[in-house]
């Protein structure tokens, strides 16, 4: 059974078509990388099956998204808002619940956040920040996980802790990616995208970064 | 060849507001009667430096009257404004707060004088109905200007109340704390001018120590004043918040007895036009001679008064303030030579308009003059004090030149357009405050509104007052599309 099917799909905003008569099948458990250069539609199509999919997937922007007054804990809390009752919403806002806290606090553990989980988070550092972005996404209970960019504010080594753990703790990872090695080392299906198509969908099985050169036309010269 | 300048919108406008105000002065009334104006301005300034703190009880009564009123009044206007905000995309919400915040403070206090008497309602209602219009205002545009982005990473499902509380009110929260701050700061200066019209503030004793000349207690009672404000922000604290609002509700005289069968009689019969309340076969006849008496008697004279205060005021306002700002811009002046800059701007912007016009009545009489100086020097006080800070965000090149030059070249230019801006967003602030100043004897709106209720002609009063009501919204809307057209913004500490 496919986790979902676009079947010639078209999307945009303010009426405008940014992508095209888009056919995918997700199966559970792929690790699917979107590439292509800015502008393709990459996120529109992201955008696309995070609707489709709703619950079942936790989205992780490309803009981190979290509120800046609140502290880590809060934030990471809002992965699962939807769950709990207004009230219980409520005190946690006020006094977190012991319970909440722990279960927030194992999200939190590995991801090496545990110290800072009642620090306000525009006091983090840019990759302290991103990942209390993931942890977000770890807590919602969907087995899907939708990111966008989710790696282009960080340096490499914390780029790599990022996408593993995604890979580790969700059953089916959906990235958008303009870093093509780490696209090709952490994703097993590459799809490309270009000018609103689908150009590319194949296994990133033995591919280099050059085999998606096509895909960068533009700037293909400069590039290689 | 050098193509002919033309003036852009923004001096065009400028141009017609000189304009405007030059021919209002042309026609005012600026004549001072008394007969040594500066023997008592001397009395006065030799009881500034000698205040007199010995009639300590009363003078501690005062005090805490003031804040107690202030308290519980912005307490009620806070809390129903933020509910209100909740709310604000309905019209029917939009309208109601532009129209009770219309109402200044003192007008309020005017009506419910008549129903409650001197119970504490009356003061802490005529804060808090008037600053629950202008904080639903703003808090609205708080939550609207909330960063939205973390929307997108909310659960679908998730409810309302729930998104609200973890989204958009986190990031207003610490804006809705300081714009609280700022509106206790005016709640006191709205409950001290209470006094002139019987309750037991600052005012009341001030209006009495003035008359019978004891200026060395009405320094007191002056300086006392600025203490609190200046040390605001070391009293009040979150946690003792509550120990204020039991303390200042206990505090209250609430013993003052009123009747609900006045309330009653006030509301169903006394506000309603004379003609009406008659009724008769010649109702409708009586009726438009009834309004256009009020028309031409009083409600033209007063506003083209009220009109042609505002205009001056607002004029002189703008002009003061390029004299004010520099005194505290690290731009112009070292740090020794702001401190005595900051005092004074200080002083004068904690002294609400009322008082200073009252003062400068009392030394020069009954004119236009002490209206438009008083207006002036506070307004400009604040938008000096906010145009002065702004100066120290300000960068100039290490090489840039000093002096006047430097005032005229690099500064006056980069704050103009701000300034501009301040100016627009305080001129229906100013059209309140001179409506009021009427009760001091200046032929404005206030004036007759005031006569009104001395009369115990409250129909008239109240008609007067929902006339001053929608020249207030006139001059709002006239002046929001001024600031869009010319694109004058103020941010949000500003407002």
């Amino acid at each position: 059974m496919a986790l979902l099917k676009l079947r010639d799909e078209s999307a945009g905003y303010d009426g405008k078509s940014i992508i095209r008569n888009v056919s995918l099948a997700i199966e559970p458990g792929e690790r699917i990388a979107l590439v292509g250069e800015s502008g393709a539609g990459k996120s529109t199509l992201l955008r696309l099956i995070y609707g489709r999919l709703g619950n079942a997937a936790a989205l992780m922007p490309q803009d981190p998204s979290l509120v800046q007054a609140l502290t880590v804990f809060h934030n990471v809390y809002m992965g699962r808002l939807h769950q709990f009752s207004v009230w219980r919403n409520l005190r946690n806002l006020l006094v977190p619940v012991a319970e909440d806290v722990e279960e927030v606090r194992k999200v939190l553990a590995p991801l090496r956040l545990e110290e800072k989980i009642f620090s306000n988070v525009s006091q983090l550092s840019g990759g302290q920040y991103q990942r209390t972005a993931l942890a977000r996404a770890l807590f919602h209970p969907g087995r899907v996980i939708v990111a966008d960019e989710p790696v282009s504010s960080v340096d490499e080594h914390q780029a790599r802790e990022i996408l593993a753990k995604m890979n580790g703790e969700k059953q089916t990872v959906l990235l958008a990616m303009h870093d093509r090695a780490l696209a090709l080392e952490f994703a097993d299906r590459i799809v490309g995208i270009r000018d609103g198509y689908i150009a590319m969908d194949t296994p990133s099985a033995g591919m280099t970064p050059k085999d998606l050169d096509e895909l960068y036309l533009s700037e293909s010269a400069v590039a290689a | 060849m050098i193509p002919p300048r033309d003036p852009s919108p923004l001096a065009r406008t400028i141009s017609g507001f000189l304009l405007v105000a030059i021919l209002c002065l042309i026609f005012a009334d600026l004549a001072i009667s008394t007969g040594d104006p500066w023997r008592e301005f001397g009395l006065l300034m030799t009881g500034f430096v000698t205040p007199d703190f010995y009639q300590a009880d009363s003078l501690f009564l005062a005090v805490a009257y003031t804040m107690a009123f202030a308290f519980l009044g912005v307490a009620i206007g806070n809390v129903t404004g933020f509910g209100l905000a909740l709310v604000f995309h309905y019209r029917l919400v939009r309208v109601g707060c532009a129209f009770i915040r219309a109402i200044h403070e003192l007008f309020w206090a005017l009506i419910f004088l008549q129903m409650f008497g001197l119970s504490p309602l009356t003061g802490i209602l005529a804060i808090a109905i008037p600053y629950a219009g202008i904080i639903a205002k703003v808090y609205a545009e708080i939550l609207e200007e909330a960063d939205q982005r973390p929307l997108s990473a909310v659960p679908v499902g998730t409810g309302k109340a729930s998104t609200f509380m973890f989204v958009r009110l986190p990031d207003s929260w610490a804006h809705f704390r300081t714009y609280s701050m700022y509106r206790l700061e005016c709640g006191l200066r709205s409950s001290a001018v209470l006094g002139f019209i019987g309750l037991p503030t600052l005012g009341f004793h001030l209006e009495t120590a003035f008359k019978e000349g004891l200026y060395s207690e009405v320094s007191a009672l002056l300086i006392l004043f600025y203490l609190i404000i200046a040390s605001m922000r070391v009293w009040m604290k979150k946690t003792l918040l509550p120990i204020y609002l039991i303390g200042a509700a206990t505090i209250l005289p609430w013993g003052v007895a009123f009747s609900w069968a006045n309330i009653i009689r006030f509301l169903t019969e006394d506000v309603i036009p004379y003609p009406i309340r008659n009724g008769g076969d010649n109702m409708m006849a009586a009726l438009t001679d009834w309004v256009s008496m009020l028309l031409i008697d009083q409600i033209l004279p007063g506003t083209l008064a009220t009109i042609q205060l505002t205009m001056i005021a607002l004029v002189v306002t703008g002009m003061v303030t390029l004299i004010f700002f520099p005194m505290i811009s690290p731009l112009l002046f070292r740090r020794n030579a702001r401190m005595g800059g900051h005092i004074f701007l200080v002083i004068l912007r904690s002294t609400p308009e009322y008082i200073l016009a009252f003062v400068f009545l009392n030394l020069w009489g009954p004119s236009m003059l002490p209206a438009i100086v008083a207006l002036s020097l506070h307004n400009a006080a604040i938008i000096g004090h906010l145009v002065g800070r702004f100066t120290e965000t300000l960068q100039l090149r290490r090489d840039a030149v000093k002096g006047l030059n430097r005032y005229f070249y690099e500064v006056v230019p980069r704050i103009y357009r701000p300034m501009l801006a301040l100016l627009f967003y305080r001129w229906e602030v100013i059209l309140r405050e001179t409506a009021i100043l009427g009760i001091l004897g200046i032929a404005t709106l206030g004036f007759y509104v005031d006569s009104a209720f001395a009369d115990l002609r409250f129909d008239r009063a109240m008609f007067l007052i929902l006339v001053t009501a929608l020249l207030n919204i006139c001059v709002d809307t006239i002046s929001r599309n001024i600031r869009s057209r010319l694109r004058l913004h103020t941010t949000l500490e500003e407002r």
